[in-house]
């Protein structure tokens, strides 16, 4: 993983929608940061004019509130601004318009104390029946052996791979307690909820190896629900879909192949 | 006492005692307890019905309480500033269970963090804000003799140490205290250990104790006042509790309603908050399903957000007295500030979902919530403005309070300006649940409210003992807290940035968190630092008790009622009936004889 792309501010955006974000998030703290040296030179020059000493005495009138007025209408008009003309502009547009499917790739997640299970719907385009009184340690989603659609499916363990400048969309959901999805370059995050399937989609815009954290306090191993995310190029992800999809004969739905790369915490063991 | 007789808040004879008539040159020598006769030790200071007994045990346990619980933090950043190594000394305290060769375990850090988050919110800052301030000042501001219902107030802080002691006892549960974080969210906390079951039932008589309280509080402030002592010649601070006191009043009972469905969850195998079909380790959950996690987080924020403004409301009262005190001018827009505090109560019931944003919310929701939270922050800004306007032609003492009051106004400053890209749903999407959270509350409630705390304690210190603290070990203890605790909080912003998440064990098994481990560092030491910066104000506390310098009634040159009454004043607080002849904040008038014209004097 390029550790070079984080720092002590956001890391890197990669991808279609964090630019607003990242956007109207500096904006505010421009807006945040002439606030405070304003108000801080004031109340500096404050208490520097008006300390107590000798021959001095405080005014009993009010001074008249003129300059206040301008301020606080001042601050009323840019939050109305960044409310309506940033925030809201960017959840809608975000939120509000998901790709259409055919254009996208569709993934199907499970959270579970502490793992991420992903679920793709290999070359038919349509997922495998699965029923949560299949769950076992060798099969996180219930994935029915019988379902003829879930013969090529491919089923991950904490490794999530995308292909680049294609959108995604993943539906999400929880087996057991809230998580939260949050992939920090991709701008992402989505508390999954047990009981609800909640869609959420993005498209990257560079390749690379990334993390996935779980963002919601869930337990003891909270801390190392962590999963690689590998935004391929169309080539890559073609082979790396060819190369994980079950071979026809094998009943089962495959386990999830070894990583490209070793992730840095082990896969959940079973309590 | 008869005091519930009293419609209309005279302080009648018997409250006042034989003292009744003596002149204001005397008053200096009356004692603690003139005016009624012996009560036996446990009558008088642990069973009382005198609010001010009863404020300042509240105190005094919310204080031990506050210090308690920053111990567990400062035990967490020994983990998060060198993750996976043993604690050097403190670590072999600890039995296996928690801390296996004096490294802490996972299970640990999560109970100190839930416990962290109770223990301030709930057993610290509210008590020392609401019942330990509340109890002492507020009737002695409002010229009562003592609370509306007085066994109700003994009632209310002996329901709260109960609720404080099933809390602590919790550590010694099998599984350990609560671990699910200070919000509970289910159904982590319905399958979690028994330590849930108690946080539960410590709850339960928290916000018993708290609604007692509250009622209390309301009936006082409405029903007691000093002949004179009309709505608009209260101090600011009163009507910081009365609004508080509504806050609590109406928010609680959704928590408490919560937490017993959440307890029947638990005991009852009901299914209030847990779906059909889950799945936990591999097992399926015998439970009939059919309820919502979701339904919670409503309910808790629902409370939760309205208690953001108890822990703050309480500390721009106090704010407010002291920059008034110390400004020697009147507050600036004193009627500005109540119409403010008594907006932002009102708004503070329809907030509470910008805790939510990413639960999956739409746009409609999320647009309403956002816009109610932007509105919420212009009384906040109106609040910041006045105070800072009032500094403007003032005659400005750096007492040690004063020195509390000022550092309020940038920290609180910060705190709320952090809390609009929280607020605002967009960018939510990338902070939320980060350490920039983290930092934005703290920067509020820590050297906000705690400071504005410190600022009353060493202002009403002298009222409540007779004599001064020291100012010297004031302003170290000012100083050296106000360099760490920004060395803290400020640090967590470029966390936050960077991605990092709350409530993680081992920040470094990310690489966003891997970048910003050597602030971790910082934070530690600084936590440290700040800890060791409280031994002047213990010395202090202590110390003065015996040493301090001995004080008549009215030590800072004040306006407001309570310095009219003894130091310390005796049950039934004032010698003469109080009359309220003016406004609460005439200081500096101009043909006066002093700089400042008491509320209670008829010619200044």
């Amino acid at each position: 993983m390029d550790e070079t792309k984080y720092g002590w501010w956001l890391p890197v955006d990669v991808s279609v929608h964090g630019a607003r974000i990242d956007q109207l998030i500096s904006v505010v703290h421009w807006f945040m940061l002439l606030l405070f040296v304003g108000w801080g030179a004031f109340f500096v020059y404050c208490l520097i004019k008006f300390r107590a000493r000798d021959g001095h005495q405080a005014t009993y009138n009010p001074v008249k509130g003129i300059f206040t007025k301008y301020i606080e209408v001042a601050v009323v008009v840019i939050e109305v601004f960044v409310l309506f003309g940033l925030s809201t502009p960017v959840w809608f547009a975000y939120k509000n318009h998901p790709p259409a499917e055919k254009d996208a790739v569709t993934i199907k997640l499970v959270a579970e104390q502490f793992a991420w299970n992903f679920h793709y719907s290999g070359k038919d385009g349509k997922f495998g029946r699965t029923d949560s009184s299949l769950m076992s340690g060798d099969n996180p989603l219930g994935l029915d052996p019988d379902s003829p659609e879930g013969k090529d499916d491919i089923v991950t363990v904490n490794q999530m791979h995308i292909p680049v400048h294609k959108p995604v969309i993943i539906q999400i959901t929880s087996k057991d307690v809230i998580h939260s999805f949050n992939i920090p370059v991709l701008r992402v995050k989505q508390d999954t909820i047990p009981g609800q399937r909640i869609p959420i989609w993005f498209e990257a815009t560079q390749t690379g190896h990334f993390e996935l954290a779980c963002a919601q306090l869930c337990g003891l191993g909270h801390y190392r629900m962590r999963a690689d995310v590998f935004i391929d190029s169309p080539e890559d992800y073609a082979k790396w879909e060819a190369d994980n999809t079950p071979p026809p004969a094998e009943a089962p739905a495959a386990e999830a192949p070894p990583a490209p790369e070793a992730p840095a915490v082990p896969a959940p063991e079973a309590k | 006492m008869s005091v519930e007789q009293q419609p209309h808040g005279t302080p009648n004879a018997p409250a006042i005692g034989p003292e009744t008539g003596h002149a204001h040159g005397e008053l200096a020598h009356a004692g603690p307890d003139h005016g009624h006769h012996e009560l036996p030790f446990w009558k008088k200071y642990i069973f009382s019905v005198d609010h001010k007994v009863i404020g300042i045990q509240y105190a005094v346990t919310a204080l031990l309480f506050l210090f308690f619980g920053f111990t567990l933090m400062m035990m967490m950043r020994w983990q998060l500033a060198y993750p996976g190594r043993p604690m050097p000394f403190f670590g072999r305290f600890f039995s296996d269970n928690v801390m296996p060769g004096g490294v802490m375990a996972p299970e640990f850090y999560n109970q100190l963090g839930a416990m962290h988050g109770t223990i301030m919110v709930f057993l610290g800052v509210v008590p020392l804000a609401v019942g330990g301030f509340g109890n002492f000042v507020m009737p002695l501001q409002i010229g009562a003799p003592d609370m509306a219902f007085p066994r109700l107030n003994l009632l209310s802080y002996w329901v709260f140490v109960p609720g404080g002691i099933i809390m602590l006892a919790s550590f010694a549960m099998p599984g350990g205290a609560a671990q699910s974080g200070w919000t509970s969210y289910p159904p982590l906390s319905v399958i979690a250990s028994s330590g849930q079951t108690a946080w539960l039932f410590g709850m339960i008589f928290l916000i018993t104790s708290s609604l007692l309280g509250s009622i209390n509080f309301i009936v006082t402030i409405v029903q007691m006042r000093a002949k004179g002592m009309t709505f608009f010649r209260l101090p600011f601070f009163v009507h910081a509790q009365l609004v508080t006191s509504f806050l609590l009043l109406l928010a609680f009972p959704p928590l408490e309603a919560a937490g017993i469905l959440q307890l029947m969850d638990r005991l009852a195998g009901t299914s209030f908050f847990l779906p059909t079909g889950l799945v936990v380790s591999g097992e399926a959950l015998k439970v009939a399903g059919g309820g919502s996690p979701l339904l919670w987080q409503h309910l808790f924020w629902f409370l939760a957000h309205p208690e953001v403004y108890v822990l703050i409301l309480p500390a721009i009262g106090i704010v407010a007295e002291v920059i008034a005190n110390n400004t020697r001018k009147p507050l600036w827009g004193y009627r500005l500030l109540v119409y403010s505090i008594i907006f932002l109560g009102f708004m503070s019931f329809v907030v509470w979902a910008h805790h939510m944003f990413m639960t999956g919310m739409g746009t409609t929701m999320s647009t309403f919530f956002q816009t109610t939270t932007m509105i919420i922050s212009v009384p906040s800004v109106i609040v910041v403005t006045c105070f800072l306007m009032s500094l403007y032609g003032g005659n400005i003492r750096f007492t040690v309070p004063m020195l509390f009051a000022t550092a309020f106004l940038p920290m609180f400053a910060i705190g709320g300006l952090t809390g609009l890209p929280l607020g605002l749903t967009a960018s939510d999407i990338y902070l939320h649940d980060t350490f920039y959270v983290i930092g934005h509350f703290h920067y509020v409630v820590a050297p906000g409210t705690l400071f504005a705390l410190f600022a009353g304690i060493y202002y009403w210190y002298p009222k409540a003992t007779g004599r001064m603290m020291n100012s010297t070990l004031g302003k170290i203890h000012f100083w050296w807290s106000f360099v760490s605790i920004n060395f803290v909080f400020m640090p967590m912003f470029f966390q936050g940035m960077a991605g990092l998440s709350r409530r993680l064990y081992d920040p470094t098994v990310y690489a966003h968190g891997r970048g910003v481990q050597p602030l971790n560092v910082v934070i530690s030491w600084a936590a440290w630092s700040l800890g060791l910066a409280q031994i002047p104000f213990i010395i202090n506390f202590f110390m003065s008790l015996k040493n301090g310098a001995r004080i008549a009634e009215n030590p800072w040159n004040a306006t407001t009622l309570e310095w009219m009454a003894p130091s310390p004043p005796g049950h039934g607080n004032f010698l003469t009936e109080p009359i309220v002849y003016r406004e609460p904040y005439e200081y500096s008038v101009p043909g006066a004889k002093q700089d400042f014209s008491p509320q209670f004097v008829a010619e200044a």
